[in-house]
């Protein structure tokens, strides 16, 4: 069967969930006639119309707020970041209005929409276009936060998002729109709150999401030699986190590496580190290690780029050291 | 002496009204400016707590506007100073009280407070707490009704939004962006400016180059109107206008509304800014006292009609605060509920 690209995958699960219902709609910046600037949404609005492929104007809070509107009143918009870091121009509508309204309403109305879009480093886009909002929003009340990283959960996690009667956070990553796989025969839909296992194993649980999950499968090749057998374990879902999945893998393992693309101070692994002392303390052979990218802005030069997120090699030196000091 | 500029010769034409219509929209302004008088009243006796924005002065714009739609049907988004417009819309006085009381029988159920209330039954979409974030909200709001019925194939979605908001809230960006999607798509939707001179101590003519707001319209290829605020068949007969337009396709309108608040920002505002000469200028064209005279000399009511009127209401919000005092609490192990939509 005919591997799909991951642009292709998200392609699929909006063209398909567009198709079944009425009111899904998409909103953003060049998602109509220009295709996204990712190619999501690609002549989508040949069969669906320009209201329902609704290219805006570049006013990103005020047309999250008119999603958060639609929504309220019955649709089910879907919003495109052209580039998720544009989306800072819209914490308000995010974080006000998508994540608490349905609380401060007292549960008067919900917000069934999905805010997704290109996140993450690049290759030397500069700062502003490198940004990692999953740790900005992480702390919003009312948000669901996912990342996808292949095209076979990307397809499911988008289909599932979409019929979600909450906000969806749902970070696809800048480099990972050209990977190709086989997706499975048939409509299917992947939960949103289950973290995926990468690669069953014994000596640490490895935590990682969106690209890093491919940096760490690159170390583990240069680990094979070594007889080191860690587990691997994609979130998926960054907010709420899976403990049930990552609970029994910790409690095999006693040892955890968390490797994210988010910066140190305040990141995801932060939080997991945070809550994994709380709820798996007496699990833990070690402390849990903490890889993140740099508290800096993403410099532009390459060299510096590759300095500021965690490369394979780290990788590789941490899970050697850790299993290396298991008793 | 330079004419104020809140004093202009208005050029819109007032409504017309039967007196069952104009004894409803007495009845309903009368309402709004008893419950706040008794909202200071509880604030100032411990029963309510943080910022609470009082509307007195500004009743003919909620009434004019709000009372010239369809209720339960047309939405209604309003910002901070919100108590009177849920009133218009239809929100039950107890319920409005018993949320400002902080109770589970709220209107958001103990978890919005002053700042916001909602009322899904009444399509009253919020109660947004900082300035001009209601906007977008209510342009989507207009959005969806013209979905519903270009994509969706709905005749019955005619339903009109309409956005309040104050003149401080033009000078943001939202504003803009939404006046200009809201003219390119025509969607159907009345932008309301409750220009009442002062964003908290920031005097109007301090923050804006343009300070006719009802100017921007044009800009947009929108239509604008300035109308007197304190008037309350001139705000009805406008919003008559702008609902029409609105319901048959033809998009946006924004109305500037020229009124003036009769206490400070909040009641946590010493309002030491406003001069007596100003406040009193406006304190004598009170848009109840106004109305009522109206109502008298056109002979669709008499004095002891419109008393009669008064007293009901004051029962309705003495009745309002008795049971917001009789309400229980929220109970604390639903501490969590309406995070998510399936709490």
């Amino acid at each position: 069967m005919a591997e799909t690209l991951f642009f292709n995958a998200l392609r699929e699960a909006i063209d398909e969930e567009m198709a079944k219902d009425p009111t899904v709609l998409v909103m953003g910046e060049d998602v109509g006639h220009y295709g996204g600037s990712y190619k999501v949404t690609k002549d989508l609005h040949k069969k669906y119309g320009d209201l329902r492929l609704l290219d805006t104007p570049i006013a990103e809070n005020s047309f999250t707020g008119m999603a958060v509107g639609a929504a309220m009143t019955g649709l089910r918009p879907i919003i495109e970041g052209m580039n998720m870091g544009f989306l800072l121009l819209a914490f308000n509508q995010i974080a006000n209005n998508a994540g608490m309204l349905r609380y401060t309403s007292g549960g008067n109305f919900k917000i069934p929409m999905v805010i997704r879009g290109p996140g993450g480093v690049g290759s030397r886009l500069g700062a502003e276009h490198s940004q990692r909002l999953e740790a900005y929003f992480q702390a919003v009340p009312g948000l669901k936060i996912v990342a996808c990283s292949t095209p076979r959960n990307a397809k499911g996690l988008l289909k599932s998002a979409i019929r979600d009667n909450n906000p969806v956070l749902f970070f696809e990553h800048v480099l990972l729109y050209n990977l190709k796989e086989t997706l499975p025969e048939g409509e299917y839909y992947l939960p949103l709150d289950k973290a995926e296992i990468v690669r069953k194993g014994k000596d640490v649980t490895i935590l990682t999401y969106s690209r890093m999950r491919y940096h760490v499968l690159q170390a583990l090749k240069t680990l094979e030699k070594d007889e080191v057998d860690p587990e691997v374990i994609d979130l998926i879902s960054l907010k709420p986190l899976d403990f049930e999945t990552i609970g029994e893998s910790i409690r095999k393992t006693h040892r955890v590496i968390v490797v994210e693309e988010c910066m140190r101070t305040g990141g995801i692994g932060a939080e997991l580190t945070a809550s994994i002392n709380d709820r798996f303390f007496d699990e833990l052979d070690a402390p849990v290690l903490r890889m993140s990218s740099q508290d800096i802005p993403t410099p532009y030069n390459g060299t510096l780029e590759s300095l500021t997120i965690v490369q394979p090699q780290q990788i590789a030196e941490a899970v050697r050291h850790m299993v290396a000091a298991k008793v | 002496m330079v004419q104020e500029r809140a004093f202009p010769t208005f050029q819109t034409a007032p409504a017309q009204v039967t007196r069952a219509e104009g004894l409803m929209l007495y009845q309903d302004m009368v309402l709004g400016r008893f419950f706040e008088d008794k909202c200071a009243e509880m604030y100032y006796r411990g029963k309510m707590f943080g910022f609470v924005h009082l509307y007195n002065g500004q009743e003919a714009v909620s009434t004019g506007v709000i009372r010239a739609m369809r209720p339960g049907e047309d939405y209604v988004c309003s910002t901070y100073r919100d108590h009177v417009h849920a009133l218009s819309c239809g929100v039950p006085a107890r319920e409005v009280m018993a949320e400002l009381f902080g109770k589970a029988t709220g209107c958001s159920k103990g978890r919005g407070g002053s700042m916001h209330l909602f009322s899904e039954p009444h399509r009253l979409l919020g109660g947004f707490a900082f300035i001009g974030e209601g906007i977008p909200v209510a342009t989507g709001a207009a959005f969806q009704s013209k979905y519903r019925r270009e994509v969706m194939g709905d005749e019955n979605a005619d339903q009109v939004t309409a956005a309040f908001f104050g003149d401080g809230t033009t000078n943001n960006g939202q504003f803009f962006e939404c006046l200009n999607m809201a003219a390119l798509w025509k969607l159907p939707i009345l932008f309301v400016v409750e220009n009442n001179k002062w964003a908290i101590g920031m005097a109007h003519d301090r923050a804006t180059s343009q300070p006719e707001i009802y100017k921007k319209a044009s800009v947009f290829g929108m239509p604008g109107y300035e109308v007197d605020g304190m008037d309350v068949l001139a705000v009805r007969g406008i919003a008559q206008e702008a609902v029409a337009r609105a319901r048959a396709g033809e998009g946006p309108t924004l109305i500037e509304c020229l009124t003036y608040r009769f206490r400070g920002h909040s009641l946590a505002d010493p309002d030491e800014l406003r001069s007596k000469a100003e406040k009193e200028a406006w304190l004598a064209r009170d848009p109840i006292k106004k109305f009522s005279a109206y109502l008298t000399e056109q002979n669709l009511a008499d004095q002891p009609e419109l008393k009669a009127i008064e007293k009901t209401i004051q029962s309705v919000v003495e009745d309002a605060v008795q049971f917001a005092i009789d309400s229980p609490e929220p109970d604390p192990s639903e501490l969590y509920k309406y995070i998510f939509a399936e709490d």
